[in-house]
């Protein structure tokens, strides 16, 4: 396949960004979207020569990835104007060009919200997310002296759904494509699926009323209830978990 | 003669752990608060050790090179973690688990490691449900098990096809606590390049910013490293792509011996290999092999027609198929350990039978496991690793075959510890896959998670304060001190002379090369021309690398190219290591298959007499050639035999 690439390019958090066109050719339609960008960078690595010469945009795309297989939640990208791309419950890493079509353009860009400044091209800084977490997104308990793991039956669709919630992989997507920038299912997730367990609902009414107020601190918005959070979920985190966790919170304020 | 102690206890081994706890020395609570550890490294070991000594009330700082400590590649762990609970009442115990992790391992691990590892699995298992860990459940509501390889109980807890993200991200919950608490300072996106020691003990790192380039200082009282394995010296493998052995390298260079470098494994499912760009290979966990049968067609002609298309797998009829691990291991079937399995497959593929156009994949048929159970058991148990499957292959396993062959998946070698985790520097201890300690030649499935959160849970917070009763009056140390300052340059004169090359390669392209050497020359074959012609051309791409590789930009900037290339150099010197210590084990054992010591029927083949020792590499400098130390293996409790799955 042969490909034009419309790619965000920005040298770093302070300096002002703008998008590049580039041409790829001879791409597999089995390779994944990154493999696509690894073939891109080759080719501007290799055609560069003068070695500092970002001011022409000419040095490789820098963009966030490890695992490569979905579950890291280290990458994504807005593509063509959808997070991780059009195709649904994958990440940027799982997407695959046979989903493009030859001479397609392609936009990528970096997630774009407040609380996430971009750190250079498609990068950002997430570590938001890992304070919010810090607020309270755990149970207290030190290690050692805790009960028999059997000793508490859970019913399995408790145990499920919690499960379900806790798949989310804190990738941003949720909040790169809410207009408001809200972190609602990320948090949600989180609120849910502890207060699922029976380990995690002790604490329940404190937490969630600690991880709302970090996120509001933070500078997410506000819900509106649009959806387009699920829809854009690599992990499908359904949008009842912000229903349970609206619950929690009025609970928690009502009590308190 | 050997300078290796492994201070193992005295006394019978069930008792050797309880009695290490009742008489181990430590640090009071006073005390604990003015010191400071690194711990290196978030993933199962580092974030569980980080959590729990910072619990203790020891300062922490924890560093990961990715954005968030809840990336470590522990996250990418699928099928599940192994301990004794016994609740299936299928004749489970601690004894059992430390025997077929001492059998699995091809009896090249250490006995009371081993047995410390099974004793302690049980409270890791409460530990995590006690933080809200989701693992699976039966309709009672009580825990979920499922099996694994190389064992013939059901001791395996999982979360889906999720268990070391549930796991890690248990760890990591923990480790927020502790970080909204302040007893731990993290340290993300930072990348380690060199160790600090002051008077010959472990007192600090030096690492790279990677958002800005700078060059840190960071003292402590000790350092401990739980970077994960090196897999990635393979270039393919299933490991993230920062994998890397960087930190334990130059913990190396150093003075901390490299344990058994050349146990590497390699996991028979996995996604095989599709063109020349492909970046990395995706595992599908062995837990599908519970369910899954693996076969490849009997007929040559089904083979042809298969490759082209011509004739649906589905097809041909069950006694035109070749169960071969249930043909040769008819004991353990398709549930044969992981070394076992990949050579199967490895030897029906080299005699023509492999599947895709390549030849180099056999088939694992799900069909009658959904005919027993349904579509639904099979969707809930693993659901997500088909869906993994179907986006990368573009097929639907619940109707068609997966197509797998065998890819380079954990290392078992790894830095030298004691049985306190302590390495042959004072106060550098090291964790998890980056330590070679409890998997001996080959690692059973669902076990490194186990002794990942063994270590940083249940053993270092007790082991590291044997240490630090010593350093109650040792002040903090400055970063200021000649010997940062030192090792600080060191590291800056590297990154200058890396971008000084000016070459005309890509570090992904040497990356590409050194694989290919290390898979052709130390891969799952290895012979001693094949091993001696490797080294000589490592040597030759170490020079090559040197001297021509590209790196662009700057390094004050956010710059994957220059993180690469300091890996890859790291990595290169890495692969020689490995295909000497290959070139030495003149034996087949577990992950290391030496084609001269094998049966007539192709089963690997040990030699106890001379072989039952722990081969610990000591650096001596650029040129020279490193030393061998040898730990011997002293089996008390069980019998050496010849594995046996059949
Ligand atoms: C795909 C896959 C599936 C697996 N499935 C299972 C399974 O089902 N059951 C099982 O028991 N085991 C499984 N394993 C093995 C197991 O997951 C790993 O062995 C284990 O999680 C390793 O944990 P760790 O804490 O030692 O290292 P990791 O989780 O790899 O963590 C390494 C940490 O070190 C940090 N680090 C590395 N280098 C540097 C550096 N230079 N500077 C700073 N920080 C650095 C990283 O940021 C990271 O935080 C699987 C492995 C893979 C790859
Ligand atoms: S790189 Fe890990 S989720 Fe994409």
């Amino acid at each position: 396949m042969d490909l034009t690439l419309k790619i965000w390019r920005q040298k770093d958090s302070k300096s002002k960004g703008k998008f590049e066109t580039y041409q790829v050719t001879g791409i597999s339609p089995d390779c994944s979207f990154l493999e696509m960008l690894d073939q891109l960078n080759e080719k501007l690595i290799s055609e560069q020569k003068d070695p500092v010469a970002f001011a022409r945009g000419d040095c490789g795309v820098s963009f966030d990835h490890d695992c490569r297989e979905g579950i890291c939640g280290m990458c994504g990208m807005f593509i063509n104007g959808r997070a991780h791309g059009a195709d649904t419950g994958i990440t940027t890493c799982q997407l695959h060009m046979r989903r493009f079509k030859d001479k397609d353009t392609i936009v990528v860009e970096p997630w774009r919200a407040k609380p996430f400044p971009i750190i250079k091209d498609l990068v950002v800084d997430r570590s938001a997310f890992d304070q919010i977490i810090q607020a309270g997104g755990y149970v207290n308990v030190n290690t050692g002296g805790v009960p028999d793991a059997n000793c508490i039956p859970i019913p399995k669709p408790n145990a499920d759904e919690a499960m379900d919630a806790a798949a989310c992989i804190g990738c941003g997507a949720c909040v790169a494509t809410c207009k408001n920038a809200s972190a609602m299912l990320f948090v949600a997730a989180k609120v849910s699926q502890l207060a699922l367990l029976p380990q995690g609902k002790v604490e329940a009414k404190e937490r969630v009323q600690k991880m709302v107020a970090k996120m509001d601190e933070l500078g997410f918005g506000s819900c509106t209830n649009t959806g387009a959070c699920e829809v854009e979920c690599p992990k499908s985190v359904s949008i009842s978990h912000i229903a349970r966790m609206n619950r929690e919170y009025l609970c928690a304020k009502l009590s308190s | 003669m050997s300078t290796l102690n492994s201070k193992i206890p005295e006394g019978p081994l069930p008792q050797k752990w309880s009695d290490y706890r009742a008489k181990c020395r430590l640090v009071n609570p006073a005390n604990k608060r003015k010191i400071d550890i690194i711990v290196v490294g978030t993933g199962l070991a580092g974030a569980s050790a980080a959590a729990s000594l910072a619990e203790l009330g020891y300062n922490v700082k924890a560093f990961c090179y990715q954005d968030s400590p809840r990336r470590a590649h522990s996250i990418a762990a699928q099928g599940g973690i192994n301990a004794a609970k016994n609740y299936q009442n299928d004749g489970d115990s601690v004894y059992r688990l430390f025997y077929d992790t001492i059998k699995g391992g091809d009896y090249r691990a250490r006995e009371a490691n081993v047995y410390r590892l099974a004793e302690v699995s049980n409270s890791i298992i409460d530990q995590c449900v006690a933080q809200g860990v989701p693992f699976a459940r039966d309709y009672g509501g009580l825990l979920d098990n499922r099996s694994f390889g190389g064992a013939q109980v059901s001791r395996t807890f999982y979360a889906r096809g999720q268990t070391g993200q549930q796991l890690l991200l248990g760890a990591y919950s923990a480790l927020s606590r502790q970080v909204k608490k302040g007893n731990v300072k993290l340290y993300n996106r930072r990348d380690m390049l060199d160790m600090v020691l002051v008077e010959g003990k472990a007192r600090g790192i030096i690492v790279r910013n990677l958002t800005n380039g700078e060059i840190e200082k960071h003292s402590a009282h000790a350092v401990v490293l739980a970077t994960g394995g090196y897999g990635n010296v393979f270039y393919l493998s299933t490991n993230a792509m920062g994998s890397n052995v960087s930190p334990t390298w130059q913990a190396y260079k150093k003075g901390a011996f490299f344990a058994n470098p050349c146990y590497t494994q390699i996991h028979p499912t996995c996604i095989p290999v599709h063109g020349k760009f492909q970046s990395k290979l995706t595992l599908m966990s062995e837990s599908l092999r519970n369910d899954g049968k693996i076969w490849v067609p009997k007929k040559k002609e089904d083979v042809e027609k298969v490759r082209k298309h011509e004739l649906h797998p589905n097809d041909i009829k069950d006694e035109d198929r070749d169960y071969f691990l249930e043909r040769r291991y008819p004991a353990f079937g398709n549930l044969v350990p992981r070394d076992v399995a990949s050579r199967a497959a490895k030897e029906r593929c080299d005699a023509g039978f492999g599947v895709n156009s390549e030849g180099l994949a056999v088939f694992l048929c799900l069909k009658d496991a959904i005919n027993r159970l349904g579509k639904d058991v099979i969707e809930e148990r693993y659901g997500n690793l088909i869906q993994m499957y179907e986006k990368i292959v573009d097929q639907d396993p619940y109707t068609m075959p997966m197509m797998i062959y065998p890819a380079v998946h954990y290392t078992m070698g790894g830095t030298w510890v004691d049985y306190n985790l302590m390495t042959t520097i004072p106060g550098l201890y090291c964790l998890g896959e980056a330590n070679f300690s409890d998997h001996g030649a080959n690692r059973l499935g669902a076990s490194a998670l186990m002794q990942g959160l063994a270590d940083g849970y249940f053993v270092l917070p007790y082991t590291i304060s044997d240490f630090l009763a010593d350093e109650i009056h040792t002040k903090r140390f400055s970063t200021d001190l000649p010997e940062f300052e030192q090792a600080k340059k060191g590291v800056e004169d590297r990154i200058n002379k890396l971008f000084s090359i000016k070459g005309s390669q890509s570090v992904d392209s040497f990356h590409k090369k050194l694989g290919h050497i290390m898979w052709e020359h130390c891969g799952m074959g290895r012979n001693e021309a094949g091993l001696k012609e490797g080294i000589e051309l490592i040597k030759k791409l170490k020079e090559e690398f040197w001297r021509d590789v590209k790196i662009t930009e700057t390094s004050d900037v956010f710059n994957p190219e220059l993180e690469k290339a300091n890996r890859v150099a790291d990595f290169i010197e890495l692969g020689e290591l490995m295909m000497r210590d290959a070139l030495n084990r003149k034996e087949s054992c577990g992950g290391h298959f030496r084609e001269e010591s094998q049966t007539p029927d192709g089963e690997a083949m040990r030699n106890d007499n001379e072989f039952a020792y722990v081969a610990a590499w000591e650096y001596k400098g650029e040129n020279a050639e490193p030393v061998l130390h040898k730990e011997e293996l002293k089996f008390e409790e069980v019998k050496l035999v010849t594995r046996n799955y059949k």
